[in-house]
C-alpha cells in the first residue's frame, strides 16, 4: 500500500521574477509503506524541490500529494500533522541545531507534536539510540560535538517524531568515509527496526545500490526512470551523462565486458563485483542474480 | 507565505547599460542629490518631473519595474504607516471630510498622505536603482574614494567600505540560509505563523540561533580566506577598475542638475495644476 | 636552490584549551617538491587542515619550522611573499568568495598585492581562462553551481601566480559533476604550468589520480608514497577508518579468494586488464 502518492506535481520557482523557472514538471510516483527508496539526480534536477512537496513545505503549483490516501492540502490547517508523518532531514542538518542540550534539540519535534513529557523523554532516548548518541551526550551542548555527531543528533530530531516516512537529503554530504558508513549503517538499521519507509537523496550510485530496494531517477525536473538498482543502473552510461557518480567498480566491469570477459556489467559494489567474478569463473558462490 | 528568497533588497543585477557603466562616485553623489531634490520638491509638476526622470533611469537600466516592486514589498509597512499617520494628523482649514470620535480627516490630510507615500516610493526606488546597478565592490570603491579626504581626520574609509561590501555580498547567502533553516525547523513542526507577539518572538529562536552561529562561522572562514589572498588592509592596494568619470557621467550630472534646477524654480515660482 | 616548495621540519603545533594544552602534532617532517601532486588523507580531526594552514602562515608552528620556497613562515616581513607563493582553497566556496561579481573576486588578491591595474586585468583574464569560467566573468557568484564557485575560488588564487596551491577538501560539498570539474582543473594546472598541488580529500578516487599520497593519523604520517605504494596497504588504511579505491578493494578481495592478481592496478582500465588476464 502506498504511504505517499504524488500526482502530476508541477512547481514553478520565483514566478514573476527574472529567475522564474520550472523546478518540477508533471511528476507522479508512489512510495510503498516500509520501502527503502533511493532518489537520485544531478544538482538542479528538482530533487530538493520534490522532497519538500512530500511533507507540505512547498505547495505544488499544480498536482496533488497524498499521504495515507489523504490530499495533504485538503485541509491547510492540518499541514503540520503531515510534517510529523513525513519526516524530512535537510542537507547539512547540523546547521539547524539550536538548543542548549542535545536532549532538548531532539525533543523539539516531539514537543511541537504536543506529546506528554514522559512520551517525549522516551522518544528522545529511542531516537538517540537509533543514531548512536549515548546517554552522556544527551546533556551536552550540541555545539560541543564533532561534525558527524551533530549530524546524527539532527537526524535523531526527526526520527523522534516517529514518522511513517523518513526522507534524508544527501545525509553523507561532506563526511569522511568512516562518517559516511556510520550514518548509512544507522539509517539502514532504523529502516529495518522501525518499519518506516526511507527515502535517501544521493549522488552516489554505490550508496543507492547498497541500501535501496528501488531507485527513482530525476532528470530535468521529471522522472527519468524508476526500478530496482539492477534495472536502473543497467543504464550506467546514461546516468553518468546526467551527472551521477559511477562507482569505480562499475567502470571496471564495463571495461571487462569490453575486453570480452563474460560478466554482467551491472555491478555497483565491490561485494557484488567479487561475486560476479566468482560466478563467471565458475566459482561455488550461489544466490547471485 | 512569501519566501525569504524573494527579497531583492540591496541586491545587484549585473548588466552593461549606461547606468551600470557610470562611475559609482557619480552615482552615489547623484543619488544624494536626487534625495535632496525629492525633499525640496513641491507641487504636482515637480513630482511628475521626478517620476519621469526615475522612469527614464529605470528604462535605461533594463531593471524591470517588477523587480523594483518586489523590493518594495518588504517596506510596505513603513509606507502604509506613513500614509495613515499623515491622513490622521494633518489639520486642514475648511470642513473635515470625515470625522468620528475626536479624529477628523481633511482633504489636506489625504493630499499630504498621497504626497508622502509617493515621496517614499520615489526615495526607495531611487536608492534601489543605485544598488541594483552598482556592484557592491564598486559601491564600496565609490564610498571609499568619496570618504578618502576624511581619512585625515581618522575616518577609517577603507575599513568602512570593505565592511559594507562584505555585508552586501553576504545578504543573499544569509537570506538563502535563513530560508533553509526555517524550512528545516518547519519540518520538525515549528510554527512561525500563529500565536501572539510573544509566542511568535519565541518561535524565532530556532531560526535566529542557527543563523547567528552560521554567520559567525562564515565570518571566521571568510577572514582566513581573505588573509590567504594577501588582504592586509587598504595600504598599498590597487584596483582592477580605476574610477574614471566618463561622458555618461557628464550626461547624468547635467540631467540631474537640470532636474534640480527645475524643481527649485517650481518651488520659487509654483505652477499649480488641479489646485495642487 | 633546492626544489622543495614546502618543507616542514620537526613541526609541532599545540593550542590552549580549557582542559590544558592540546597537541595536534609533534615533530612532523615533510617535504613537497616542485611539480608534485600530493594527496593528504586521514579522517576528520586527524590534523590535516591544521597542517595545511601552516603552509601559508595562517598558523605558525609552536615548535619546529615551516619553509615555503626557503622562506621561514615565522618571519613577518615575508608574510605576503609566502601567501602569494602558496594559495589556499577551502571546502565551502561560499565562505571564500569576497566579491559579488566573479571578475572582481578574482581580482581581489592582485589588488591586495598592489599589482598595477593593467596587469590585474591580464591576470584576471588568464586565471578565468584557465579554470574555464571566462563567460561567467560578470555573473554573481551566489547564482553559480558549487563546482563553478570552487573554480572561481581557484581562479582567485591563480591570480596571485602561486608556486603551489593547497586545497582543503575542495570537493567535499560538491556533486559528482562539480568534483570532476575541480579535479580536472587542478590536474591540468599541474600538467600545464607545473604548479605544485597539495590536495586534502576524503575521496579515494581523487587521491588515486595524484602523484603522491600521504596518510595522516593522530597527528603523524603513517604512510607516504605513490598511490600504488600506499593503497596496497589495505589493512593499514582500513585500520584507521579509511577506504582504499574500489579497484584495489576488488583486487584485494579477489586475492583473498585465491586469484593471482597484483594489488597496484589502481586505474579502472588497468584493473580490468589485470582481471581479464586471469579470467581467460
Amino acid at each position: 500500500m502506498a504511504v505517499i502518492r504524488a500526482e502530476n506535481l508541477t512547481y514553478v520557482y520565483g514566478a514573476g521574477t527574472p529567475f522564474e523557472r520550472k523546478a518540477l514538471d508533471g511528476v507522479s510516483f508512489e512510495i510503498e509503506r516500509g520501502e527503502f527508496v533511493g532518489l537520485i539526480g544531478h544538482t538542479g534536477s528538482g530533487k530538493s524541490t520534490l522532497i519538500q512537496h512530500l511533507n507540505g513545505l512547498l505547495r505544488p503549483t499544480e498536482g496533488r500529494v497524498f499521504v495515507d490516501d489523504r490530499d495533504i492540502w485538503e485541509d491547510e490547517k492540518s499541514i503540520r500533522e503531515v510534517r510529523f508523518k513525513v519526516g524530512l532531514v535537510f542537507q547539512y542538518p547540523e546547521y539547524q541545531l539550536f538548543e542548549e542540550t542535545v536532549e532538548k534539540d531532539i525533543a523539539f519535534g516531539p514537543k511541537n507534536m504536543g506529546l506528554s513529557d514522559e512520551e517525549i523523554a522516551e522518544r528522545v532516548r529511542e531516537a538517540a539510540r537509533f543514531v548512536g548518541i549515548d546517554e552522556e551526550s544527551l546533556s551536552k551542548s550540541p555545539f560541543e560535538l564533532s561534525g558527524g555527531q551533530k549530524r546524527r543528533v539532527a537526524i535523531a530530531g526527526v526520527i523522534a517524531m516517529r514518522p511513517e516516512v523518513l526522507i534524508l537529503d544527501e545525509p553523507t554530504a561532506g563526511l569522511d568515509p568512516r562518517g559516511r558508513r556510520e550514518i548509512l549503517g544507522r539509517i539502514d538499521d532504523y529502516h529495518r527496526e522501525s518499519g518506516a519507509a526511507v527515502i535517501i537523496v544521493t549522488h552516489s550510485m554505490e550508496e543507492a545500490a547498497r541500501y535501496a530496494s528501488r531507485i527513482i531517477v530525476l532528470d530535468d525536473n521529471g522522472i527519468n526512470c524508476t526500478g530496482t538498482p539492477a534495472e536502473v543502473f543497467a543504464r550506467a552510461d546514461e546516468l553518468e551523462r546526467i551527472g551521477l557518480d559511477v562507482p569505480m567498480v562499475t567502470k571496471v566491469f564495463r571495461e571487462l565486458k569490453r575486453l570480452g570477459v563474460a560478466v554482467d556489467p551491472a555491478v555497483y559494489t565491490v561485494e557484488d563485483g567479487v561475486r560476479e567474478l566468482l560466478r563467471a569463473k565458475g566459482g561455488n558462490v550461489r544466490g547471485n542474480a | 507565505m512569501a519566501m525569504l528568497k524573494d527579497i531583492t533588497l540591496g541586491q545587484y543585477f549585473p548588466g552593461n547599460t549606461p547606468l551600470h557603466r557610470m562611475d559609482p562616485r557619480m552615482k552615489i553623489l547623484l543619488t544624494i542629490a536626487y534625495i535632496v531634490v525629492l525633499f525640496v520638491a513641491d507641487g504636482l509638476v515637480s513630482y511628475l518631473a521626478i517620476i519621469a526622470f526615475l522612469c527614464t533611469a529605470i528604462a535605461i537600466s533594463h531593471i524591470t519595474p517588477k523587480m523594483i516592486l518586489r523590493g518594495m514589498k518588504t517596506l510596505i509597512f513603513i509606507i502604509a504607516l506613513t500614509g495613515i499617520l499623515n491622513i490622521f494628523y494633518t489639520k486642514g482649514e475648511g470642513k473635515p471630510l470625515l470625522s468620528f470620535w475626536n479624529v477628523a480627516i481633511y482633504k489636506e490630510g489625504i493630499v499630504t498622505a498621497v504626497f508622502m507615500i509617493v515621496r517614499i516610493i520615489l526615495l526607495i526606488s531611487g536608492t534601489f536603482m543605485l544598488t541594483y546597478t552598482t556592484s557592491p565592490l564598486q559601491l564600496t570603491d565609490g564610498i571609499e574614494s568619496l570618504l578618502k579626504p576624511l581619512e585625515k581626520i581618522h575616518v577609517p574609509a577603507h575599513e568602512l567600505a570593505m565592511m559594507m561590501s562584505i555585508a552586501l555580498r553576504f545578504i543573499p547567502t544569509l537570506i538563502e540560509e535563513a530560508d533553509k533553516i526555517m524550512s528545516a525547523q518547519k519540518a520538525r513542526g515549528a510554527d512561525f505563523e500563529s500565536g501572539g507577539l510573544l509566542r511568535r518572538a519565541k518561535a524565532l529562536i530556532p531560526l535566529l540561533v542557527p543563523l547567528f552561529i552560521s554567520a559567525f562561522r562564515r565570518a571566521d572562514e571568510l577572514a582566513v580566506a581573505m588573509e590567504c589572498r594577501c588582504y592586509h588592509g587598504g595600504e598599498g592596494r590597487t584596483r582592477m577598475r580605476s574610477l574614471k568619470f566618463g561622458t555618461v557621467d557628464l550626461w547624468a550630472l547635467l540631467i540631474v542638475a537640470a532636474l534640480a534646477a527645475a524643481v527649485i524654480l517650481l518651488k520659487i515660482f509654483p505652477v499649480e495644476v488641479f489646485g495642487i | 636552490m633546492d626544489d622543495a616548495v614546502l618543507r616542514a621540519e620537526k613541526l609541532t603545533f599545540e593550542y590552549d584549551t580549557d582542559d590544558g594544552e592540546l597537541e595536534v602534532f609533534r615533530d612532523l617532517d615533510i617535504t613537497v617538491k616542485r611539480g608534485e601532486v600530493v594527496a593528504v588523507l586521514g579522517h576528520n580531526g586527524c590534523g590535516k587542515s591544521t597542517l595545511a594552514k601552516h603552509f601559508n602562515a595562517i598558523l605558525l608552528p609552536t615548535g619546529g619550522k615551516v619553509y615555503v620556497m626557503g622562506m621561514d613562515t615565522a618571519s613577518d616581513d615575508l608574510l605576503l611573499d609566502i601567501r602569494r607563493t602558496v594559495g589556499m582553497v577551502f571546502q565551502n566556496p561560499d565562505n571564500q568568495i569576497v566579491a559579488a561579481v566573479v571578475e572582481e573576486d578574482v581580482a581581489f588578491a592582485p589588488e591586495n598585492l598592489g599589482v598595477p591595474q593593467a596587469e590585474i586585468v591580464e591576470r584576471v583574464d588568464s586565471a578565468l581562462e584557465t579554470v574555464g569560467m571566462t563567460e561567467y566573468r560578470n555573473h554573481a557568484p551566489h547564482r553559480l553551481s558549487g563546482g563553478q564557485k570552487q573554480r572561481i575560488a581557484i581562479a582567485g588564487v591563480l591570480a596571485m601566480r602561486p608556486e603551489c596551491i593547497v586545497l582543503d577538501e575542495p570537493t567535499a560539498m560538491l556533486d559528482p559533476v562539480g568534483r570532476a570539474e575541480v579535479m580536472k582543473t587542478i590536474l591540468e594546472l599541474n600538467r600545464r604550468d607545473g604548479t605544485t598541488i597539495v590536495l586534502i580529500t576524503h575521496h579515494m578516487d581523487e587521491a588515486a589520480q595524484c602523484s603522491r599520497v600521504v596518510v595522516m593519523e593522530d597527528g603523524s604520517f603513517i604512510a607516504d608514497g605513490t598511490p600504488e605504494e600506499v593503497f596496497t596497504q589495505v589493512e593499514l588504511l582500513r585500520g584507521v577508518g579509511l577506504e582504499v579505491p574500489q579497484t584495489v578493494e576488488l583486487l584485494y578481495e579477489l586475492r583473498k579468494r585465491g586469484f593471482n592478481l597484483p594489488l597496484d592496478a589502481l586505474g579502472c582500465d588497468e584493473c580490468a586488464a589485470a582481471i581479464a588476464a586471469v579470467m581467460r
